[in-house]
């Protein structure tokens, strides 16, 4: 804990509102209270969690040392801060930057608190906000104190609240816009921030804004709530209004959003948000948290009862001022530049200054002005070039910058006369990056390096992609070049895998009793037209060959691509059993005598776990049983994808079920063997009582998520499939069977299974 | 004044030649047998951000990192859990406890020389040390009795940085090798 934290609390008086003020004043007793043991572990868990004040990797007090699980020395006398959460344990701090947008110094303050509350280092999401590592809980309010003096939130920045509306780096800029989103991301940003009726959520809810359809900087497709900039002339006047999607999302099983509106008018923009988050809090499901999130309730009801509920919850809604007030003071434009336009001058040959034109650079709308990206490797800066990028802005800006999903920032309002001056002034501080937004501006969720959900090593795995491409990446082909790729250390998606062009996810198998670091690949998702498409996993690679399997991917897209096709249609086109094909040998893992460097994850030499390492069946011995059924299972649900990709979305969904039974019967046939998958109602029966009731399938975080796949595909043994519904299953089966490898190598190390 | 949360970074002779995976290893060793005091936590690896800290072991009470800021390695020891004792005690814990690893980290790597004339003393809180020139006047009797510690009143100069956005930091440079603490 800082020795200066009573001392920020008197010296910031008077910089903060007052509201905000009393609240962080608030959290600050609550702190105090749960020290006390005064207040529910499980209240202040969400309580703390609203306030953005997360958990972190090792926050139970346990780590493993790549041949145990080790207790770490902490003081075993206080009490925790949250269900199996230690007091002292570091937690990450989310800090919420609503559509990205940032000013001079709010960077110099986030510099200031990474430095002396964090590791000297910010890291930026794919949802534009700040995340702090390594954050003492006991810090949080003076961190939230400083952060509100230059007008910056954490409040709702996890938990079951709105989080950060997310919004369109570019708007106001771009040349392809209806208009600019600004002001109207601002208002439903501070319009719903703790409104009274946004408490009562299941679940998180996530807002984005987007001034066009065609590009993916606001995501609006894959968002529960999103917007899309749209005019239309209406009794001859020409009137703004958004495109609604609601019910998107990524996560473990990803939706893409239905159409909630074609034109909602602006004026009903915040009274319908505010009508929607009432339906949800009210109907949405509270009890399972794996189906709490809205796309659950948009699928339970359908699109159309969904949108009859909103409409009769807003026709009772009270008139708020606040809905339109804001309306009167919309300008056309909301930043204006400090520097005169200008025209591009000659770049004398400098190569690195002409690669970092042709890819960071992007025409804004209002002439002699460019946008530039700032591309930051892992999304990470230190405070010395969040203070050097402070001094950038202010030198050549109106101080407008902003940070994008895809983990970078974009200085706005740059005279083109500027632009030699901008990249020596970025390249001087390490800020020069090329590539954004192309295959080298790899995006990567924090994965096993703090998240405790993480199973692999994305961070590492990105890191390793981004080191081998940094020579090379611009002598590539520009198909090549223009791939996204992005990775996640687990199945939850916070790298976005599924929208990349190749995306990977992270996954555990057990090979002849040594467990190895994995990452599915997934091929077939859209980033473009806001994250238009999604991909499925074809394959799963061990970690150290999945830079080995880019290399196949891109190489093969390159001989075998029609001109000026697309990676996203190559896929289709060429089909994923082919795709599967050319990685397969891929997925072989050599024996563990002489091949350690497999069996540990990217920048982590510890050897790979999830738990403690059981030396079981050594090299040659017979394969059991267990993994010729789950081998099989995961056969099962590739054809499954093939299906779908062919069009018969009804055996699709059948293969995929039948892929679900047979990874349940491989679990069931560790313990018992007389099962036949001839009879799923056995599998299931044997499954659950097994493995269910006893508690050895429960996920340490999802707990019974991964089960309830399997009882409900039971459950609906029979049921007609459409495109959407099977591509579910398989998602869901893909699921169900990486829970399967994790129980397995469960009982196995802890010897339970029999 | 109140001199906490103290940091010491004891920069590399000449050029980094010690491979940082070989590093990692060490410090995930060190967290296995939680071989320093305090609690010893996790490795960060950021060695894809320039200039930054590079290397890194996270504790409770204290970061240790072989970090690059300024693009010069050092051995950073980071002070996070407030000390009691005075002022020159608490610059002298982090000294020593920088030093400690310092040598610790020698005795791996026969290539890897850390410097006995030259480190810089940091102040990781702006609320209880303003990058002022005040600041440097207060603390200014603490540092220079903790440096007639270590340096037999050998000549040492001393540079503030003096870019009020940054923190209380100062060079410490010496035409003499500092008294070595015993290792241990």
């Amino acid at each position: 804990m800082k020795a200066s934290n009573e001392l920020w609390k008197t010296r910031l008086t008077g910089q903060i509102t007052d509201g905000l003020a009393e609240e962080i004043d608030t959290f600050e007793m609550q702190i105090e209270l749960r020290r006390q043991d005064k207040m529910d572990e499980k209240v202040f868990a969400e309580t703390r969690l609203r306030r953005g004040a997360y958990g972190q990797r090792y926050d139970n007090g346990q780590r493993h040392d790549g041949s145990e699980s080790k207790t770490l020395p902490y003081d075993t006398t206080k009490h925790t801060k949250g269900p199996d959460t230690v007091w002292d344990a570091p937690g990450m701090l989310r800090i919420k930057i609503p559509y990205g947008g940032m000013n001079p110094e709010q960077l110099e303050v986030l510099a200031e608190l990474a430095e002396e509350y964090s590791d000297d280092i910010a890291h930026i999401t794919t949802r534009q906000d700040f995340q702090l590592h390594y954050v003492h809980i006991e810090n949080t309010p003076t961190i939230m104190r400083r952060l509100a003096a230059v007008g910056i939130t954490t409040r709702e920045a996890c938990g079951n609240s709105i989080r950060n509306v997310c919004g369109c780096p570019f708007a106001g800029v771009c040349q392809d816009e209806a208009f600019d989103v600004t002001p109207y991301a601002d208002a439903f940003t501070y319009f719903m921030l703790g409104h009274p009726d946004a408490q009562n959520f299941g679940r998180k809810f996530k807002p984005s804004f987007s001034g066009c359809h065609q590009h993916s900087c606001g995501l609006a497709a894959m968002h529960d709530m999103g917007m899309t900039a749209v005019v239309r002339e209406v009794d001859g006047e020409r009137k703004r209004g958004f495109r609604v999607v609601v019910g998107g999302g990524l996560g473990a099983v990803p939706r893409q959003a239905k159409l909630f509106d074609e034109f909602l008018p602006v004026e009903e923009l915040l009274p319908i948000a505010q009508a929607m988050s009432k339906v949800f809090g009210k109907h949405g499901e509270k009890k399972m948290r794996s189906r709490a999130r809205l796309k659950f309730l948009v699928d339970k009801w359908g699109i159309d009862k969904f949108k009859e509920e909103v409409l009769a919850e807003r026709a009772n809604l009270t008139p708020d001022p606040r809905w339109t007030e804001y309306l009167e003071h919309i300008e056309e434009e909301t930043e204006k530049p400090s520097r005169p336009p200008g025209d591009l001058p000659a770049l004398n040959g400098n190569e690195r200054m002409n690669h970092w034109v042709k890819t960071n650079l992007r025409e804004q709308r209002q002439e002699g002005y460019v946008a530039a990206t700032v591309a930051l490797p892992l999304g990470d800066l230190t405070s010395d070039q969040l203070r050097s990028l402070a001094d950038i802005v202010r030198q050549f800006t109106n101080g407008t910058i902003r940070t994008t999903v895809e983990q970078n920032f974009v200085i706005r309002w740059v005279s083109k006369a500027d632009v030699p001056a901008l990249f020596n002034a970025l390249d001087a501080v390490g800020l020069s990056e090329p590539g954004a937004s192309n295959i080298l501006d790899i995006v990567a969720c924090p994965g096993t390096d703090t998240c405790k959900l993480g199973i692999s090593s994305s961070r590492g795995l990105a890191a390793e992609i981004r080191s081998r491409l940094a020579e090379t990446s611009f002598k590539l082909d520009q198909a090549v070049q223009d791939l996204h790729i992005k990775v996640s250390g687990c199945f939850n998606s916070c790298g976005q895998h599924h929208v990349a062009d190749i995306g990977f996810f992270g996954a555990n198998r057990t090979v002849k009793g040594f467990k190895v670091p994995h990452f599915q690949v997934v091929l077939g998702g859209q980033w473009e037209e806001n994250a238009g498409s999604y991909g499925l996993p074809i394959v799963a690679i061990p970690s150290k060959k999945v830079p080995n399997a880019l290399d196949r991917i891109t190489s093969f897209y390159l001989t075998q691509k029609q001109p000026n096709e697309r990676f996203v249609k190559f896929v289709k086109r060429i089909g994923k059993t082919k795709m599967r094909e050319i990685l397969e040998d891929l997925a072989e893992v050599p024996d563990y005598e002489g091949n350690e460097d497999f069996y540990a994850d990217w920048g982590d030499p510890r050897q790979y776990s999830i738990g403690d390492i059981g030396k079981g069946e050594c090299a040659g011995e017979v394969v059991s049983q267990y993994e010729f059924e789950t081998a099989a299972a995961e056969r099962i649900v590739f054809g499954a994808q093939v299906s779908l990709e062919e069009g018969d979305a009804q055996k699709a969904g059948e293969d995929a079920y039948r892929a679900m039974i047979k990874a349940a019967k491989a679990l069931v046939l560790v313990q018992y063997d007389d099962v036949t998958e001839e009879d799923p109602d056995e599998v299931v029966d044997e499954f659950k009582e097994r493995y269910v009731d006893t508690e050895l399938f429960l996920d340490p975080f999802a707990g019974s998520k991964f089960a309830d796949y399997l009882f409900d595909a039971h459950q609906q043994v029979g049921r007609t499939f459409d495109a959407d519904s099977a591509h579910h299953l398989i998602e869901e089966t893909q699921l169900f069977i990486e829970a399967v490898h994790s129980c397995y190598n469960r009982v196995r190390t802890q010897g339970l299974n029999r | 004044m109140d001199l906490q949360h103290v940091n010491i970074k004891i920069f590399v002779e000449g050029e980094l030649t010690v491979d940082l995976d070989d590093v990692i290893k060490v410090f995930h060793e060190l967290i296995s047998q939680q071989a320093l005091p305090g609690v010893l936590l996790d490795v960060g690896d950021y060695r894809h951000v320039p200039a930054g800290p590079s290397v890194l072991m996270v504790g409770h009470e204290a970061d240790y990192c072989l970090d690059n800021g300024g693009h010069r390695y050092g051995l950073l020891y980071r002070r996070k859990a407030p000390l009691a004792g005075s002022n020159e005690d608490r610059l002298r814990q982090a000294f020593d406890a920088a030093f400690h690893l310092c040598q610790l980290l020698e005795s791996k790597f026969p290539t890897l020389k850390f410097s006995r004339r030259e480190f810089q003393i940091i102040i990781n809180d702006r609320g209880l040390a303003p990058n002022t020139p005040e600041t440097l006047e207060a603390a200014k009797p603490a540092i220079e009795s903790f440096l007639n510690g270590i340096f037999d009143n050998t000549q040492v100069s001393l540079e503030p940085d003096t870019d009020p956005r940054r923190r209380f930091a100062v060079a410490v440079k010496s035409a003499t090798d500092f008294a070595l603490p015993a290792a241990s």
